[in-house]
């Protein structure tokens, strides 16, 4: 089956959309609210018209269905000429400022602008003029900068569930923000930044670090260190053409102590901190009866969302810290102990596919600071480093240097729940997980993996959510008191980390595929398969924490949660 | 507050499909839209807080402050604007110094303005108080608007 | 209370009862009883249609009391009325009726007493009430000052009062949609039974397939009456051939169009025949739910409605089994909420689901995929309210309504600067200039006609030389207006045409939804562009230019928004731009270039002229002046240099001497 466009003749496959299949066949067509693996078209923008042969109306070519025989003319000057208008339209009510806008290289209203030869402003009136919102530590709104493509709108109802924020008012006045157009702060939002990464232009960034970053560098009186998350070299590699995962890490870790780094340690030693200390809390409450079933807590999006949605939730989440707070934890205490620092102040960074991590830094303190994957460049680009031009490969630094094949997983969905089954497999039984292992039950994409497993005679019922938007089939059941799940993985993000908020902008489905691959490929290459051989964790159980769920690890590796619910009624 | 209970559990079905119809109730009940009712009603339907605000904003009908002690609907269809409805619109605002949600500073009055009333014989149109009255320019209008405070001292002549 | 007495049983033999409906229900009321044969029952069902179809027994008051009956006075009216009753010890009933449709001569009082014809009597209100019911009931003077015409024929002793359709006002008019208004007491499912309703739904529900439903109705050629005129029966068939086992109906009662009542009228005096057409249309389609999407501003419809529907399903013409068959339907009132973009089809569907009223993109069209994703057709009311009509006439009938090729009748909502205002119903195809002049009576007396215009904020203007255009979809389209739902506005010389499109492009772009780039952004710049025009370039030569760039860009924004929009708010939110430009382009000259409005009403461009014959030079006009626009010293003559005013008026009111005026070219022709 095919039609043509602009001359040229395009496959398609049925129910396809003209816009989905001139993409796939090289001819974009300039859109700005189209996300076809998020949600239906709404047809906002009108950036996509086309002209279809036979019909007197332009045709939006995101609705448009593919069909044997359609003439298709994407840049008609009758096209072009109503494109263009539309984007005129659009500076009309745009701020001014894109020399100094964080958005400049990657901005999509200029991209388009620019590919339509737009060259002055020509309607001068009225303009929109509402506040900064600058409330929460991980998300900075600019309504100003928003072309109202209702993305992500979208992606906070549809995607993930949540619905923080949406249109205000109609017509002109129209603008985007959370219920009373106040602060996202005292908000439903969870922070999750997926409304960032799908963002044309600058109206919602993560809240930059950057500039706190180079300043602690630049500070004699400051060691400044760096944990590196999981997803964030398994996404690094796309454009840096680095061979594994690791490879990726080390050429990470010497761009980072190029720049005055004083230690870059793997946050995936604190993933397999994460899983002795989690493990063992599952398995008292399968033996003492509960509460169950129990949930992770990396994910920071997640435990907000239950903090503002479902406090009844609250003694089924796991007390352990995330990994990123475990790791800032210990470097706060025990790498002073391990280096002298002559009398200067530690400062951590950690860097993170995830923007909710700048608001669980904030809550719970030991991280200074935190970069998004997003940031990472950024930061490397005032150094004058290209990160993707960087051959040597540096060291990670003890005592938190190595991470198992079962804490690199950490970084897509389900891997958290296969380090945990190794793990738990070796508590419970005294041996190790046959095949190589691999959990496959856990891996894949899937929205909901329900499975269950025979450990030692024990049947253990396991659940996997991938992505905050799936949760309803694994809560509805437990409402009604009516869960038989043991244990369940909760990620915020589709695809888990390496889909989080602060990964890079032009991320799709696909993108996210190949990441999880890069991260089984790393798990494939580890020789060191499971968290509890991790030798550095050991040695720190040895040396200071004695057995998990002790009282240091209480003290330093577990946390407690607010019901912060709204409390107007 | 249990005013906006009562209407919650009045309705056997709470879906997003009753939203307006429910907020529509509340409003008509108490006057406007509160806070604490709109995140009763978030609650009661299962809509995000901030989708019952977008709703409740997208629409002329609802209020988000008390309404005045009278309220005056000025017609702005086309036969009213033909007969020079701006001109009261506008005398309204300067002379009862309105405040950008329609109310007069100190709260005897609001007024809101309609598209059209459909009273287009006798226009232009003011509706106050569910009272419509035609045929109107400056001077009449300024009559009424005394008259309706003259009510009002009466009326707290007679509480006292 | 029972609902219905025409419907109440005869004797014990009768089969009809809720739960257990016959199929012969309506046909029972006049030509009844059928399952039996009886004299007296007959005898007792003729007797209650005839009392039906008076209104009642005894002497009888009607009175309009439609919302534009309450805003000329009937509530008092009434109340005064019942007071004299009780007074002068008079029995007699007062019945509430809807709207005849004569505006201009509100409020309208028939009397009707034992023996004698429905009276009309014109121009009351509450000041000269009491002075009808002295005549009327005390003097027995029937013939008096008020006296409009009599309803129907009683004999050769009446054949001196004209017939109301026969007047000048109606003799032109053709009712079908509008024919029970101000008659028919719409408050009772018995003054509709009695005026025929249900006795179309019954021939379609019980005789009829829904596919000879759907053609009959395609083949009478009724359009949609909302304004977009799309073929109804065309649409009904999609609906119907669209295998789903949901499907729903949807009235379109959210009429936005500013100087449009037509609907209301029809909602507030006929209530039970529109929900009969709903009916005729859920069968053809297969919906078993509807929905009434009333606007919240028609109070008054939405409580005509409300009690029409409890009435309908309490004898069982709502509900399951109708009529005995195997086909259910009820419906439910959704309000509006004060959104005029939720009289689009897809925005009606996003505000019944409960979200912001904003369009979607079509396809997928309503009649596959509308409501809650089910196959949903939406209609306006006239549209329906025609449906009974071609089912109980036929196609033919309903196609010879129409002058030439148009099909059927439309009403129009009359209004502005005419003699008489109101609501007519005229064939499609009748020229304009019949219904201004003829029916309308042309422009008020010492005024001159400019323009009509027609459909509304996504209409156009017509003037005086296309007045021989014939009212059709196809023709005003030519003319770079529409049908649109029936507003028609009158506009003499005192309207000026740039700020009859700025009014229009304001109101479209307040009531924007906001959803699309085009419609959003662009009708706000159109509309700065318009006032812009209307006002003078105080200043600097930046906003000269600025000015007149504008208007060179006006209309490549006009056909942009009228391409890219999503919907048809959008699409045809330049029309009254374009159409003015079209015919007044003069006007738009004069403002732009001249700087002048030429019938004085913008007030930005407001000429201020000092008779110095008369200035006292007192300075005090100067003074008041907050655009330093006067000139002059003390004792001598000011002059008002009108390239800095800004038209406020401020020295008018200052002037000790009222020496200064407001020039106006039109005016001062007149």
């Amino acid at each position: 089956m095919s039609l043509v466009i602009d001359g040229k003749e395009v496959q398609f496959t049925a129910g396809e959309t003209v816009l989905s299949a001139a993409s796939r066949a090289g001819i974009e067509i300039p859109h700005l609210c189209a996300m076809d693996w998020a949600c239906k078209p709404e047809a906002s923008c009108r950036m996509c018209l086309v002209e279809l042969e036979g019909m007197p109306r332009l045709q939006t070519s995101c609705t448009l269905e593919a069909k044997d025989g359609q003439k298709v003319r994407t840049r008609s000057p009758r096209v072009q000429a109503v494109r263009r208008n539309i984007v005129e339209l659009l500076i009309a009510n745009h701020p001014g400022d894109c020399l100094t806008c964080a958005r400049n290289q990657n901005c999509e209203l200029a991209q388009v602008a620019s590919e339509l030869g737009v060259r002055e402003r020509r309607y001068r009136g009225l303009k929109k003029n509402h506040a900064l919102d600058l409330s929460s530590p991980a998300l900075v709104r600019d309504p100003n900068k928003c072309i109202l493509c209702g993305r992500c709108v979208a992606v906070c109802h549809q995607v993930q569930g949540v619905g923080a924020i949406d249109f205000i008012d109609r017509g002109f006045k129209t603008r985007v923000g959370p219920g009373f157009d106040e602060g996202i702060n005292v908000s439903n939002c969870i922070f999750c930044g997926q409304c960032t990464r799908v963002c044309p232009t600058a109206a919602l960034m993560e809240k930059s670090q950057v500039d706190a970053v180079v300043a602690a560098l630049a500070d004699p009186n400051a060691i400044v260190v760096a944990q590196v998350a999981p997803a964030v070299p398994a996404t690094l590699m796309e454009n840096a053409q680095a061979s594994s995962v690791r490879t990726m890490l080390l050429r990470l870790a010497a761009a980072l102590k190029r720049v005055g780094f004083g230690a870059v340690f793997d946050t995936g030693f604190a993933a397999d901190l994460t899983i002795m200390e989690e493990v063992s809390e599952l398995i008292k409450r399968v033996q003492t009866g509960g509460p169950l079933p129990m949930f992770t807590s990396c994910s920071p999006g997640w435990i907000q969302y239950v903090e503002k949605y479902r406090p009844d939730l609250i003694p089924h989440l796991s007390t352990c810290k995330s990994p990123q707070q475990m790791a800032a934890a210990l470097i706060k205490d025990v790498y002073p102990k391990h280096r002298d620092l002559g009398g200067k102040r530690l400062v951590c960074v950690s860097l993170m596919p995830c923007t909710a991590k700048k608001v669980e830094a904030s809550e719970l303190g030991d991280v200074d600071f935190v970069l998004t994957t997003r940031e990472i460049d950024e930061l490397l680009v005032r150094y004058g480093i290209d990160l993707n031009k960087v051959t040597e490969l540096g060291a990670l630094d003890a005592p938190f240097s190595s991470a198992s094949g079962a804490g690199r997983l950490f970084g897509g969905t389900g891997g958290v729940m296969e380090a945990a089954i190794r793990t738990a497999h070796k508590m419970l039984t005294g041996g190790e997980l046959k095949g190589g292992f691999k959990v496959e039950e856990a891996r894949g994409l899937e929205g909901i993996k329900i499975f269950s497993l025979d450990v030692g005679g024990t049947t253990l019922n396991f659940g996997i959510v991938n992505g905050l938007g799936r949760l309803k089939p694994i809560l509805d059941p437990l409402s009604k008191g009516a869960s038989n799940l043991h244990f369940i993985e909760v990620m915020t993000c589709p695809g888990g980390c390496i889909g989080g908020g602060g990964q890079p902008y032009d991320s799709d489905p696909e993108d996210i595929r190949v990441r999880l691959e890069r991260l089984y490929d790393a798990d494939r290459r580890s020789t060191l398969k499971t968290s509890h051989d991790n030798a550095e964790v050991q040695e720190l159980y040895t040396e200071m924490l004695g057995k998990p769920l002790g009282e240091i690890s209480h003290h330093l590796l577990h946390r407690s949660y607010i019901d912060r619910r709204s409390e107007e009624r | 507050m249990c005013q906006v209970d009562q209407i919650i559990a009045g309705h056997e079905e709470l879906g997003k499909e009753h939203l307006i119809p429910i907020l529509q109730e509340i409003q008509a009940k108490e006057g406007y839209l509160s806070r604490a009712a709109m995140n009763k009603v978030a609650e009661a339907t299962g809509v995000p807080q901030s989708r019952v605000f977008g709703v409740a904003t997208f629409y002329n009908q609802f209020r988000f402050a008390p309404k005045g002690a009278h309220v005056i609907e000025v017609c702005r269809g086309t036969a009213c604007h033909v007969k020079q409805s701006l001109k009261l619109a506008q005398h309204l605002t300067r002379k009862l110094n309105l405040k950008p949600n329609g109310n007069s500073p100190d709260n005897k009055f609001t007024i809101i303005t309609v598209a059209c009333l459909g009273a287009c014989s006798i226009a232009p149109v003011i509706k106050m108080d569910g009272e419509f009255y035609g045929h109107l320019d400056v001077e009449k209008l300024d009559r009424l608007l005394d008259e309706a405070m003259q009510e009002n001292k009466e009326e707290v002549h007679a509480s006292k | 209370m029972p609902a219905s007495n025409l419907i109440a049983a005869c004797c014990d033999r009768c089969t009809h009862r809720p739960g257990n409906p016959c199929r012969d229900l309506i046909r029972c009321l006049a030509e009844g009883p059928i399952c039996h044969s009886d004299d007296a029952c007959a005898k007792t069902r003729q007797a209650r249609m005839a009392n039906a179809r008076r209104g009642g027994q005894g002497t009888l008051i009607f009175v309009g009391a439609g919302t534009c009956g309450r805003a000329n006075g009937s509530t008092k009216v009434i109340a005064r009325i019942g007071a004299f009753l009780q007074e002068h010890k008079i029995a007699a009933e007062i019945v509430e009726v809807g709207c005849v449709g004569y505006c201009q001569r509100e409020l309208f009082v028939d009397v009707q007493k034992p023996g004698e014809p429905r009276l009309a009597y014109a121009d009351i209100n509450l000041g000269n009430i009491d002075q009808l019911l002295e005549a009327v009931f005390v003097r027995s003077e029937m013939r008096n000052g008020f006296l409009y015409g009599r309803h129907g024929d009683v004999g050769a002793a009446w054949a001196d009062v004209p017939e109301i359709n026969t007047t000048d006002f109606f003799k032109k008019q053709v009712k079908v949609v509008l024919r029970n208004a101000g008659i028919v007491d719409p408050r009772i499912l018995d003054g509709a039974l009695a005026a025929g309703a249900f006795a179309a739904a019954a021939k379609a529900v019980c005789t009829m397939t829904p596919e000879e439903v759907c053609n009959e109705v395609l083949a009478a050629g009724l359009r949609g009456r909302g304004g977009a005129g799309f073929p109804t029966g065309q649409k009904w068939n999609i609906a119907r051939q669209t295998p789903r086992a949901q499907k729903y109906l949807i009235c379109n009662a959210d009429e936005g169009d500013p100087g449009a009542f037509m609907d209301r009228a029809v909602l507030e005096s006929d209530p039970f025949f529109v929900l009969e057409g709903m009916l005729i249309a859920a069968y053809a389609i297969g919906a078993s739910k509807g929905y009434i999407y009333c606007r919240a501003e028609y109070p008054l419809a939405v409580e005509r409605l409300t009690s029409a529907i409890e009435q309908c399903r309490q004898v069982g013409l709502l509900g399951t089994n109708i009529l005995g068959s195997l086909f259910s339907f009820d419906i439910t009132i959704k309000q509006g909420a004060g959104a005029f973009v939720c009289g689009e089809e897809t925005a009606i569907l996003a505000s019944i689901e409960g979200g912001r009223g904003m369009p979607r993109p079509r396809p997928p069209y309503p009649a596959v995929s509308g409501l809650f994703g089910k196959p949903t057709v939406l209609n306006n009311v006239e549209t329906l309210a025609n449906v009974p009509v071609i089912i109980n006439r036929g196609a033919e009938y309903f196609q010879n309504l129409g002058i030439g090729k148009a099909a059927g009748t439309k009403v129009f909502a009359l209004s502005g600067a005419i003699s008489n205002t109101g609501l007519v119903e005229v064939p499609v195809g009748i020229k304009l200039r019949t219904i201004i002049e003829d029916i309308g009576g042309g422009a008020l007396p010492g005024h001159r006609f400019k323009a009509v215009q027609i459909g509304g904020p996504s209409g156009g203007c017509i003037p005086e030389q296309h007045l021989d255009t014939v009212t059709d979809y196809a023709d005003l389209i030519q003319l770079g207006a529409m049908m649109g739902s029936g507003g028609m506005v009158v506009m003499d010389e005192r309207t000026c045409m740039v700020d009859v499109a700025r009014y229009f492009m304001e109101f479209i772009r307040n009531e924007s939804c906001g959803k699309c780039t085009p419609c959003r952004e662009g009708t706000t710049r159109m509309l700065e562009i318009l006032t812009s025009i209307t006002e003078r370039p105080v200043g600097d030569e930046e906003r000269r230019l600025e000015r007149f760039r504008g208007v060179l860009h006006l209309q490549e924004l006009a056909s942009t928004v009228k391409e890219a929009s999503l919907c048809g708010l959008g699409q045809s939110a330049g029309n009254p731009v374009l159409s003015t430009l079209r015919f007044f382009r003069d006007e738009y000259e004069r403002h732009v270039i001249d700087q002048r409005c030429p019938s004085g009403e913008c007030q930005g461009l407001a000429v201020y002229e000092v008779d110095n014959a008369t200035c006292l030079g007192c300075l005090l006009c100067k003074k008041a002046c907050p655009s330093g626009a006067i000139v002059g010293e003390r004792k001598q003559a000011h002059y008002i240099l009108v390239d800095k005013c800004v038209g406020c008026g401020s020295c008018v009111t200052a002037c000790p001497k009222h020496s200064i005026h407001l020039v106006s070219e039109e005016r001062a022709c007149v």
